[in-house]
């Protein structure tokens, strides 16, 4: 990929820039007539995970977004997008839903994870993205999973369990923060920029370790033309998947994660 | 390796001695080990070892390992982890963070995992993930319970992506293993965290804990620091988990293989 010289820290701090869009912004950029569903039904409704229903291209989807928010009040509410128990249960419920009504699902990801809070312990934090990741294997609809910027562990996974995931070139996606991966480390969060280089957590080396099937490039391209982009490949990803039988589209998924690193 | 002999391995006369941390008592490792590694003096818990853990549950003889010769490599050239598996290796005595196999519980045959946290803090790499996987796709086909004790501090960075994409390759298989009409009950014990708990850790028919095993998902000095308020008293721990709902029981070290038995023995079904 082109821009060699920019440092694995650099798409970092590009990923969680507010200078460009949010996931739940990508996700109204794509999704037509939208129509937002609010609530998990059983406690509350986060409003750091933004989800409903409308069109991708012709497609009668679903769709969930982490959202960060906009103004610093708007963040503070949105907990710079970081979901709380009660959002992946959301996000689940609507893909339950999805899959009563045959609708693919379409995720969008990007915050620095899952919110840790004394509340959201209480409501069972972990519980909530076992449950998602337990549940989202066999849903019998597609999944398509996008990483639009900080793809931040577990929290992220809560809703990438997907048939595809695509990465934004300037997304990241890892299993811990550079800052405080070198704070384990080295006990030295200025470190971190050592840190994402180990981490090896760009677009370009997760597509190289197979945990992403697409990176679409960012660099010199406006937002309009990456969103274009975007929008073609889920449409044609959605569109795959049509032809497929159920079965099919559940071996694509549970093979996609069995694979990795598996000996 | 298929160890038949655990009590051996685990040389049951041992003279040498143990501090308790809590309370500096100072116990020979035979009298601890008959004490479930339970101090005598103060009634803490000490943390088990896998091997520990098996002798303990399971029947006498009946233990044979699964994947034991899986070994960790790195796959993502992180710095220092040939090390720090080194060091880990010579901690633990094992070659890796879990070990898996099957077993009998007071005759019941049953498939079984259990973590070490002298591994690395029980984190999940590559192979704890593939093992895990392995055991629950075999259990699957044989129609076997899974029983899984965790203790881990999460997914393991060394491995970066590769370690979280674990979460999601085990949590497919337990689905597959629960689709399949089979029983899986997780034993968390002291500290579940991270990653574990936000996957297999959580998904058990049945959950139940050792009794003030930490288990959580965030980490509480990043929760204190992200929130600015202290935290609960208790907070995060298996009573506290208990008391929200998340557990269905808190048992005892020296019940443990008693109450596991008995759920076993509910659930048998008439091969056909």
């Amino acid at each position: 990929m082109e821009n060699a010289n920019i440092t694995a820290y650099d798409r970092a701090r590009a990923a969680r820039g507010s200078g460009r869009p949010s996931a739940g912004g990508y996700m109204k950029m794509l999704t037509e007539n939208f129509l937002e569903l609010h609530g998990d039904r059983r406690f509350g409704d986060d409003p750091a995970i933004v989800s409903g229903i409308g069109y991708i291209g012709s497609k009668a989807v679903t769709v969930i977004a982490m959202e960060r928010g906009d103004t610093i009040e708007d963040r503070m509410r949105r907990k710079f997008g970081c979901p709380t128990p009660e959002g992946y249960r959301k996000a689940l419920r609507l893909m339950k839903e999805a899959e009563k009504f045959k609708r693919p699902v379409v995720c969008f990801i990007g915050s620095s994870g899952a919110y840790p809070g004394i509340e959201a312990e209480e409501r069972g934090q972990g519980e909530a993205i076992a449950e998602n990741l337990y549940e989202m294997m066999t849903l019998k609809t597609p999944v398509i999973s996008v990483v639009v910027g900080e793809g931040g562990s577990g929290g992220a996974l809560a809703l990438g369990v997907a048939n595809n995931v695509v990465m934004l070139e300037n997304a990241i996606y890892s299993v811990i923060s550079p800052e405080a991966c070198a704070t384990i480390l080295w006990k030295d969060s200025s470190k971190a920029p050592d840190a994402a280089e180990a981490l090896k957590f760009t677009a370009e080396n997760l597509y190289k370790f197979g945990v992403i099937e697409k990176v679409i490039a960012e660099t010199e391209r406006t937002t309009e033309d990456i969103a274009a982009e975007l929008k073609d490949y889920i449409v044609n990803q959605i569109e795959l998947r049509e032809k497929m039988t159920e079965e099919e589209l559940l071996d694509e998924r549970y093979n996609k994660f069995r694979k990795i690193g598996s000996k | 390796m298929n160890f038949k002999n655990i009590f051996g391995f685990l040389k049951k006369d041992n003279e040498e001695e143990r501090i308790c941390k809590k309370c500096g008592q100072v116990i020979k490792y035979s009298l601890l080990f008959e004490n479930d590694m339970i101090c005598p003096s103060c009634n803490t818990y000490m943390r088990m070892g896998a091997l520990e853990r098996i002798a303990k549950i399971t029947d006498d003889g009946t233990f044979s390992e699964s994947d034991g010769e899986l070994v960790s490599e790195n796959i993502i050239d992180f710095p220092e982890y040939e090390e720090k598996l080194e060091k880990a290796k010579k901690a633990s005595g094992l070659n890796e963070g879990v070990v898996c196999g099957t077993a009998e519980i007071h005759g019941s045959k049953c498939a079984l995992f259990v973590m070490d946290s002298n591994f690395m803090m029980g984190s999940m790499g590559s192979v704890v993930g593939e093992k895990i996987t392995r055991l629950f796709e075999m259990a699957t086909k044989e129609k076997l319970p899974v029983i899984g004790f965790t203790t881990s501090g999460g997914a393991r960075m060394q491995e970066g992506i590769i370690s979280l994409m674990q979460m999601a390759k085990v949590s497919g298989a337990v689905k597959r293993h629960s689709d399949g009409g089979n029983l899986y009950i997780t034993v968390l014990t002291d500290p579940t965290t991270g990653g574990v708990t936000a996957s297999f850790a959580m998904l058990g028919d049945i959950i139940i804990s050792e009794p003030n095993a930490l288990v959580g998902f965030a980490g509480a000095r990043v929760i204190e620091q992200t929130t600015g308020k202290a935290l609960p008293k208790g907070f995060q721990r298996a009573e506290f988990m208990l008391e929200h709902g998340f557990i269905d029981m808190i048992e005892e070290r020296g019940k443990l293989k008693d109450t596991i038995s008995e759920i076993l023995v509910l659930h048998k079904r008439e091969v056909s």
